[in-house]
Order: structure tokens, then sequence, then C-alpha cells
């Protein structure tokens, strides 16, 4: 894959359209890099101009903050704005929720502002702009897929209808577990709890949405953040139903429905 | 003799209103030992959030039929205060029904509604009272409320419905006077209700019926006192102060925490050391995070007094509904159980706090920071951000973390992300 970094741009004298910020999750992790080239297909594929930071992005310091360590947070973030506002990103685009809370919430009282949409609205726009147009009777049609909704892009920034309406694109059978929306059952991942072993209890956080999710008897679960996709994965595979039920991102899930898709 | 009943209801009213102002002060002495906070940004927003959140009980509809349920009570809590200040009226001076003359056909309107409240308050907390005693709805059978909460919310269903059925037996008595011309009861039109109940005490001769009525009005405005001085004791709180704390609920997006502009200031001087060299010299070096009342703010213990131990926030919580330690509604109990030592100590010390003495570290643990419980509350309450200020102390004035959390952090600081890879290979996946 052809992907510019913002200072290939800097250096030509150009300005993308915008900045696809991966996150550390979307960079290192096996599982999410799946989604993060699925992502860049598309903004390849639509014509996007789109840079990454490479080498220059940092952890946004979500994790860090979470867990109670203000001074690291303050200082991740004192670095990646600089970054940023030198290179006078104005609009970025993320798979991952918490970078999308962090950068959009919480970096402009520290001097970063910016226009920041998390990768299932700017799916939404780009259907709803007819960039990506979605091919009738895809793999999807008619198949049960249910959502889960991530704390951070759910209840912290109140979105819920924008991957719906994403997933509605496909023609599919989308059923929604019983906690849903507003009312999501957290995977268990965050507040940096990805990071350290879970506190005792009964059972844990990700097992109990496994199994609410496999018992919607859907075949497909989309989620939209790379964390809750490593816990709901964990979460099926509890429930021993990993060769049936499919947890796949929307970006994963919509590369391959798009009109002008090569790879099909 | 009228004039001994009235001297003992001006008593009685003097001594109810005397207590429940100290302990009103009481209170907000209380909430008053949190750090100051301003929260008066935006009001028309925070207006809004009054009307919609407080009066409007809009969290409450998300289960439809308790909400209605609970309307009944709240509006009938609110609407039949009207026939208090009658009866205060009528207490003081001497008089009976004194507005019954004024207004004349609107008198038994009136009245007609209060009825109609008073019924449909004792059946709504007659309905709560099975939920929690015979249905035993998860959030109401657990541990978080044995003992005193338990019982307390008991008290006050029962105590709604022996003051509505004193209300309605009061009326009962009243309207039968009316109807056989006994002196000092001015006829109204017919009671809508309690005018079907008349055969109760049909047989009785007019003094005994005098006296029931008496009885039931003297106990049913006693009881009225009584509980306005229970209230400021219990959960039952939450009818006053749901409402400035729907006024200073938080307005920002539920994702974004408080900033810090003690340490921004801190990693200002790190990253440009030229800079430090001109601050102002700090007199105290400031405390990071809370680790007791006084470190948490205002609006965190007017959270804690708000809270009815309703425990919806943590039948949503991811950590309670997976049998964690943590509890969200515990999180407020324990805050306010604190709050009320502090008061009690006027400024000593008892070696004590809020971590470790109440909150434990297991429970900090255990939280997603979901805002599952944020969401829920239906009277604005934030048990999170209690949570991560308490956190924030853990970590950054005791560096009491997890193992795995301190990895976290150095390999943030080294590595830039939070696992140990090298930043080198950030870009890796783009080729792979």
């Amino acid at each position: 894959m052809q992907i510019k970094t913002m200072a290939e741009y800097f250096a030509n004298g150009e300005t993308p359209e915008v900045l696809f910020w991966v996150g550390c999750a979307g960079s290192f992790d096996q599982r999410a890099q799946k989604i993060t080239r699925a992502f860049a297909e598309i903004l390849t594929k639509t014509g996007i101009q789109f840079a990454v930071l490479g080498k220059e992005e940092a952890c946004t310091g979500d994790p860090a903050r979470r867990a109670g360590n203000e001074f690291l947070f303050q200082m991740m973030a004192y670095n990646n704005i600089q970054v940023l506002n030198n290179y006078g990103v104005k609009k970025i685009v993320t798979a991952c929720p918490h970078c999308f809370n962090t950068i959009k919430n919480e970096y402009p009282e520290l001097g970063g502002s910016y226009e920041v949409i998390h990768h299932t609205t700017f799916l939404q726009q780009l259907i709803d702009g007819g960039r990506i147009k979605i091919k009738e009777g895809g793999s999807f049609k008619g198949k049960k897929i249910t959502y889960h909704d991530s704390c951070y892009l759910g209840r912290a920034n109140d979105i819920y209808e924008a991957p719906r309406a994403v997933l509605e694109t496909l023609d599919a059978d989308l059923v929604e577990m019983k906690r849903c929306k507003s009312k999501g059952l957290c995977c268990g991942a965050g507040g940096a709890q990805m990071f350290k072993e879970e506190e005792k209890g009964a059972t844990r956080v990700n097992f109990e949405r496994g199994r609410e999710a496999v018992d919607t008897g859907a075949s497909v679960i989309a989620a939209n953040c790379p964390f809750c996709m490593t816990m709901l994965t964990d979460g099926v595979k509890e429930q021993g139903k990993e060769d049936t039920v499919k947890v796949l991102d929307i970006a994963e899930i919509i590369v391959g429905e798009m009109i002008g898709d090569k790879t099909v | 003799m009228q004039i001994v009943s009235q001297l003992l209801f001006l008593v009685a009213l003097g001594a109810a209103v005397y207590f429940f102002s100290r302990r009103a002060a009481g209170i907000r002495r209380n909430i008053l030992l949190g750090r100051d906070i301003d929260l008066n940004d935006q009001p028309a927003l925070r207006w809004k959030n009054l009307f919609l959140l407080a009066f409007g009980q809009k969290k409450m509809f998300r289960n439809p039929l308790v909400a209605v349920l609970h309307f009944f009570v709240y509006a009938g809590f609110v609407i039949i205060n009207l026939e208090i200040l009658e009866i205060i009226i009528d207490g003081l001076a001497g008089t009976h029904r004194i507005f019954a003359p004024v207004l004349g056909p609107v008198y038994g309107v009136l009245i007609g509604c209060f009825e109609i409240l008073a019924v449909l308050v004792a059946v709504s907390c007659a309905i709560f009272l099975v939920r929690r005693n015979i249905l035993k709805l998860k959030r109401f059978i657990s541990k978080d409320l044995d003992g005193w909460p338990r019982s307390d919310a008991n008290y006050i269903l029962v105590t709604e419905i022996v003051l509505m059925l004193l209300f309605l037996t009061m009326n009962t008595a009243d309207g039968i006077l009316q109807s056989r011309g006994v002196p000092h009861y001015p006829v109204t039109d017919p009671f809508w209700i309690t005018q079907h109940f008349a055969g109760i005490f049909n047989d009785l001769s007019d003094s005994a019926l005098t006296g029931v009525e008496r009885a039931a009005w003297w106990l049913h405005i006693l009881g009225v006192l009584a509980f306005l001085n229970y209230l400021p004791w219990s959960k039952h709180l939450h009818i006053i102060l749901a409402f400035p704390n729907a006024y200073y609920a938080s307005l920002k997006p539920k994702g974004k925490m408080d900033n810090m502009p003690e340490i921004q200031q801190e990693v200002l001087y790190a990253m440009q050391p030229e800079l430090a060299a001109n601050a102002a010299p700090g007199d105290t070096p400031p405390k990071f995070g809370a680790k007791d009342v006084h470190d948490l703010t205002w609006k965190n213990l007017l959270d804690a007094f708000a809270c009815t131990e309703c425990g919806r926030c943590s039948a949503a919580c991811p950590a309670t509904q997976t049998g964690k330690a943590l509890s969200p509604r515990l999180i407020m109990m324990k805050t306010r159980d604190r709050a009320e030592e502090t008061g009690k100590l006027n400024g000593e010390t008892d070696n004590k706090s809020l971590l470790r003495d109440y909150i434990t570290e297991e429970e900090l643990r255990a939280c997603t920071s979901c805002n599952a419980c944020v969401e829920e509350c239906p009277v604005s309450i934030n048990p999170l951000d209690i949570i991560l200020q308490m956190r924030r102390h853990l970590i950054m004035e005791e560096s009491s973390a997890p193992q795995e959390w301190n990895m976290m952090f150095s390999n943030i600081e080294n590595n830039m992300a939070p696992w140990k890879f090298s930043p080198d290979d950030r870009d890796a996946w783009i080729n792979s």
C-alpha cells in the first residue's frame, strides 16, 4: 500500500484532506493492523487525500490519564499537539474511539483544536455523499449482524446512529443486544483495564458481553474500537463460537462491499 | 382549649422548622467541605437541565412504568403540600378549612385532586414496597443496602402511605361532619373520593367523629413535620437536592476528563525550562487528585447528599455486574458517610480518609470508565468523577499502581505506546 506521511506532504508543500490518526493499537496490535489497513484501503479507493503521521505519532495518553497518571498524559498531549500544530492539521479521522475522545475533547484546552471524526462517522459521510457505493446483494446480505457500542463513542460522545447507518447499507439483518446504545455494556477494556489483569470477580466483563453478543444468534459482531475487538474476540472464544461468530470492525465489513472493489 | 391547641401547634411547627434548618445548615457546611469549582457558566443550558432532569424526571422515563409511579409520588408530594399550607394557617389561627369560603367551588375541585393524588401516592408506594420486599429486585436486595439503608427506604414508603391514609381519613370524617351540619365544619362540595367511604364512620356520634377527624388532622400534620425532619437524615433528601444537582450537572461530553492546570504548568516547565525561571514561586506544593472529601469538589459532595441509593448506576456497572468489589452506588454512599464524619470533626483530624478507610483501592481499580453509572443516574450524579480523582491521587501522590500499569506508563514514556514495541515500527503496518 502506498501511504504518504504528513512529512512527505509537507515536503511537497501540499496539504492532505485529512490526517488518519492510526493510534497505538492500530499501529502495533496484529489484529487491529487489519482494521487500519482496511480503513486505509477505503480511503485510497475513494480517492481521499490522506496522510498518516507515521513514526511521528505517539500515544494520545488516554490510558495513562484514565489510570491516574495526569503528568504522563500531559507530556504526551503536549508533544502530539506540537506535531499536529506544526503541520497545521485541521481535520483528523481515527479508527480508535479512545484517541477520538482524547483528541476531540481533551486536547483543545491544552492548545490542540481540530475537527476530529471517528471512522464510522466518516464512513457514513462518504456513503451519504456518494463517494462510497455499496454493492447490491453483497456478502452480508441477509446475515445477522449485531453492533457493539463502544463506551467512548457511545455514552462518552453520544454517537450511536452513524455506525448503525453504515451497517444498514449492507441489507443485512441488524439485531440489537439487550444492552445497547446508551445502555450498552462495556467490553471491559476502558479506563486502562486493557493494560492490567481484571480485578477479581464472578466473571470477566468481556465474557459477559461475549455471551450476550453470541446469544443474539448473529454471525457477525460489528465493532468500532480495537480494544473492544480484542475483548469481544476473547469473549466469543470463551463461548466456543469463534468458528461461527466473527468479530469485525465496521471498516473491515465495508471494505469488501464497495463497488469498484477489485479484491473480490 | 382552642388557644392551647394553637399554642401546641405553634410549638410543634417552630420546633420542626428550627431542627430542619439546623440540619440543612449542617448539610450545606458538609457539602462546602469540598474544594471550590465554578459551575455557573451557560445558565440557559443549566436551567434546561433543571426542568428536563429534575422537574421532568427525564432519566426516570428510561423505565416508563416505574417513571409514572414515581411521578405520581413526586407530583403528589409537591401538590398536596398546597393543602399543608391551609393546615398550617388553620393550626395557627384556630380556623378550619380557611380557604373553603374564599375559593368556593374551586376548593372542592382542589381537594378532589389532592384526594386522587393521595390515592395514587399510596398505591405507588405500596407497589414500590412490593418491588423492594416481595419481588426483590436485584438492585434493592444488593448487599450495598444491608442495614440502615434498606430500612430507611421502607420507613419512607410506609410513612408516605400512612400520611396519605391519615389525610383521607381526615377528609372522610370531615365530609360526614359537614353533612350533619356540625358547627366549625364549613360546608364544601362533597370530596371526590372520600364521600364514597362515608359508610365506614356513619355509625359514630358527632363527638366521636370529631375525635376521629381531629386525631387524623393532628397525626397527619405532626407526621408531616416529623417527616420533614427525617428527610435530611435519609436518602430521601434527593427530593430537594435533585434540583441543584441537575442545575450544576456537567455540560461537557461524558468522555472528557477534567483538566489539571497545575500539572499542565509543570509539564510546560519540564518541556520549556526557560519558562520556569520566570515562574512565580508557589507557597505550597499542590496536591494531586483526591484522598479525602476536602480534595473532592463541592459538586462531588452535593452528588453524595443527593443520592437516593436507587442503584441504577450499579445495576448498569460492568464491574458490579461481574461481581467486582466496585459498586458506584457505594462510592456515593461512602463519600456521603465520610463527609458527615468529617463535618462532625469540626476541623480536627481523625487520621482517617475517604481512601482506604471507606473506599478501597480494589474498588477504584475495577472501574472501566464506561460512564454507564453517569448515564443512568436520574439525578445527575457522577460517581466516575470521584473514582478518577482518587486514581489520580493513588498514582501521583502515592505511586501506587499495579505492576502492569507501571509497565504501561514506562512503555508510553519510552516507546510512545502502551506496549513494548519500537517506535520505529509504528508505521510497519503499511508494508506488512
